[in-house]
């Protein structure tokens, strides 16, 4: 491979993450497991911290200074994030917990509490992480609906001929991740939004393994609903983000009652707060999107494209590197630019937890197991796989580091 | 303590596993399945009149910890009266596997031992089914 200048200066950035410094079994962590989450650079717990000691109140409806700032840190993160995708405005985004608790806000306000009905179908992928299988396994049960999957060719991409087909005028939706996270398929989601929109369909995004990875644009693709999560992407666990058109989210039902997503209420009765703050009933976590805009600036000031290929670059290296491992299954598109940054394998001498646990030993992070997408194992005929992914923090050397790991593991179970 | 967790014994088991294989004929059996790390495990036991259990079999896939665990328990039962299997506690497997084992680990480790009792207590637990309805 050509060596030119690399995208990130990922020694520089290593020292803004304080666990970096961290030793585990004696060695430098070598942390391969940002797809599960990531770790955090000292100006986003800096930014947490901050919020705590110098302006945490209750936010929207204090009438003191405090109330104002906390408000104001709290809804200057939504413009951030408003920003960073692309969006018409800030009030297409809703605070959540996270992707998961994303679609199902989506699962119960438009499916479970809309006008779907029997004869009404739901198209989504055999690809899917489990948090964008059982929310519409929900709205199947409750509502009669009938749910499709689109399959994967060898390849691991999706069977795009499968999508004509099934999407129909019966369909209501169409959901779909951007980003595997086992086969790291990046999906032409712009193509599904246009399909779903032939027929009045909505299309839904998890977008949890693609906004933290490289430049999303909502404007471009078109999508109606997308859902990602803070904590993937340098960000606080706790809290993530929905995407709407204003008026797909005006169509919807709120899921959670309480404080902040009324207008007025009676005894018995009430009517709702206008999109976003109707979906954000209850205090929300003004610190986890004070630190969430922080990760924004971060990842802003790296610039997403070079975010985007360093990753390819990692990819190009791992693919090359594991591949000559004996025996080695690897998952997915071997085309570096056609995935996102992680890679998912197999090696025949070991189970996945096994290899976890001898990497480990070695001062290494990797995930193993099925990875929350026990359907997509299943099509793969696989139980479970090890999965090693990066992020702007990994260098070639961490690669480096997992295929000696591996090889130790070879040699343990010879 | 990776390291310490694949010794010999276990890996022994582990490459080379004692009783693998399926018993059509089985009088007791089970199935379970850890969903942490698909682990899946079956357990065949023949059994005399007197209760005594005179074969048992497993099948399965899954991690080193679970599949050499269900190996050797399986060497353990073999002459063994049913009640006195019922009796095998959780302490007997972790002393059998002498490893250390992180709590997520130990879930491997017990997989074997929560098939036996689910497929001693099988006739039990079908009964009881009957009687509900």
């Amino acid at each position: 491979m050509e060596r030119t200048k690399p995208s990130l200066d990922v020694a520089k950035i290593k020292k803004d993450f304080p666990i970096m410094e961290r030793k585990i079994h004696g060695k430098p962590l070598c942390y391969l497991d940002s797809a599960a989450t990531s770790q955090k650079p000292r100006q986003v717990i800096d930014a947490v911290s901050e919020f705590y000691s110098n302006y945490n109140a209750n936010v929207h409806r204090a009438i003191y200074e405090l109330g104002e700032d906390a408000t104001r840190g709290y809804e200057g993160a939504r413009e951030k994030i408003a920003h960073f995708i692309n969006a018409r405005s800030s009030s297409e985004i809703v605070f959540t917990r996270g992707t998961t608790e994303s679609i199902n806000i989506v699962a119960y306000g438009w499916g479970m509490k809309g006008k779907l009905g029997k004869g009404d179908e739901i198209v989504s992928t055999v690809m899917e992480h489990h948090s964008n299988h059982i929310p519409w396994f929900f709205v199947q049960d409750y509502k009669g609906v009938k749910l499709s999957w689109i399959d994967i060719d060898d390849e691991g991409y999706l069977k795009m001929e499968d999508l004509d087909r099934l999407v129909t005028e019966r369909t209501k939706m169409v959901a779909v991740t951007q980003c595997s996270n086992v086969l790291g398929t990046i999906n032409p989601i712009k193509d599904i939004a246009k399909k779903a929109h032939e027929v009045n369909a909505l299309c839904l995004v998890d977008a949890a393994q693609s906004v933290p990875h490289f430049p999303v644009d909502m404007q471009n693709l078109d999508c109606d609903l997308l859902a990602f999560s803070g904590h993937k992407m340098l960000g606080p666990t706790g809290i993530g983000v929905l995407y709407g058109k204003e008026k797909v989210l005006e169509e919807m039902e709120p899921m959670l009652g309480g404080g902040e997503m009324i207008r007025e209420v009676h005894l018995g009765r009430a009517t709702w707060n206008d999109v976003p703050w109707k979906f954000e009933g209850g205090t929300p976590d003004p610190a986890g999107a004070v630190g969430l805009g922080a990760a924004i600036d971060y990842l802003s000031s790296l610039g997403m494209q070079n975010v985007r290929q360093h990753e390819i670059e990692l990819n190009a290296y791992g693919l090359e590197m594991l591949g000559k491992i004996k025996g080695i299954r690897i998952l997915g598109p071997m085309d570096p630019k056609k995935r996102g940054g992680l890679i998912a394998f197999t090696i025949p001498e070991a189970h996945p937890h096994d290899i976890a646990a001898i990497l480990d030993a070695e001062g290494i992070a990797i995930r193993s197991g099925h990875n929350c997408a026990q359907p997509l194992m299943e099509r793969c005929g696989i139980p479970a796989t090890a999965r090693a992914s990066f992020y702007v923090y990994n260098s070639p050397e961490d690669i480096d580091r997992l295929v000696k790991g591996l090889k130790k593991v070879q040699e343990v179970f010879a | 303590m990776a390291y310490e967790m694949y010794q010999e014994q276990i890996l022994d088991h582990y490459k080379h596993p004692r009783n693998r294989g399926e018993m059509p004929d089985a009088d007791l059996q089970a199935r379970d399945y850890n969903p942490l790390c698909g682990d899946d495990l079956t357990i065949y036991l023949k059994t005399d009149e007197k209760g005594t259990i005179t074969d048992v079999r497993f099948t399965g896939q899954g991690c080193a910890i679970s599949q050499s665990s269900a190996s050797m328990l399986t060497m353990m039962l073999k002459g063994k009266n049913i009640s006195e299997a019922k009796g095998i506690d959780p302490d007997r497997i972790v002393k059998m596997l002498g490893i250390p084992l992180s709590a997520v680990r130990l879930k491997c480790a017990l997989l074997s031992l929560q098939v036996l009792k689910k497929a001693l207590f099988s006739k039990e637990l079908s009964q009881a089914e009957a009687m509900k309805e």
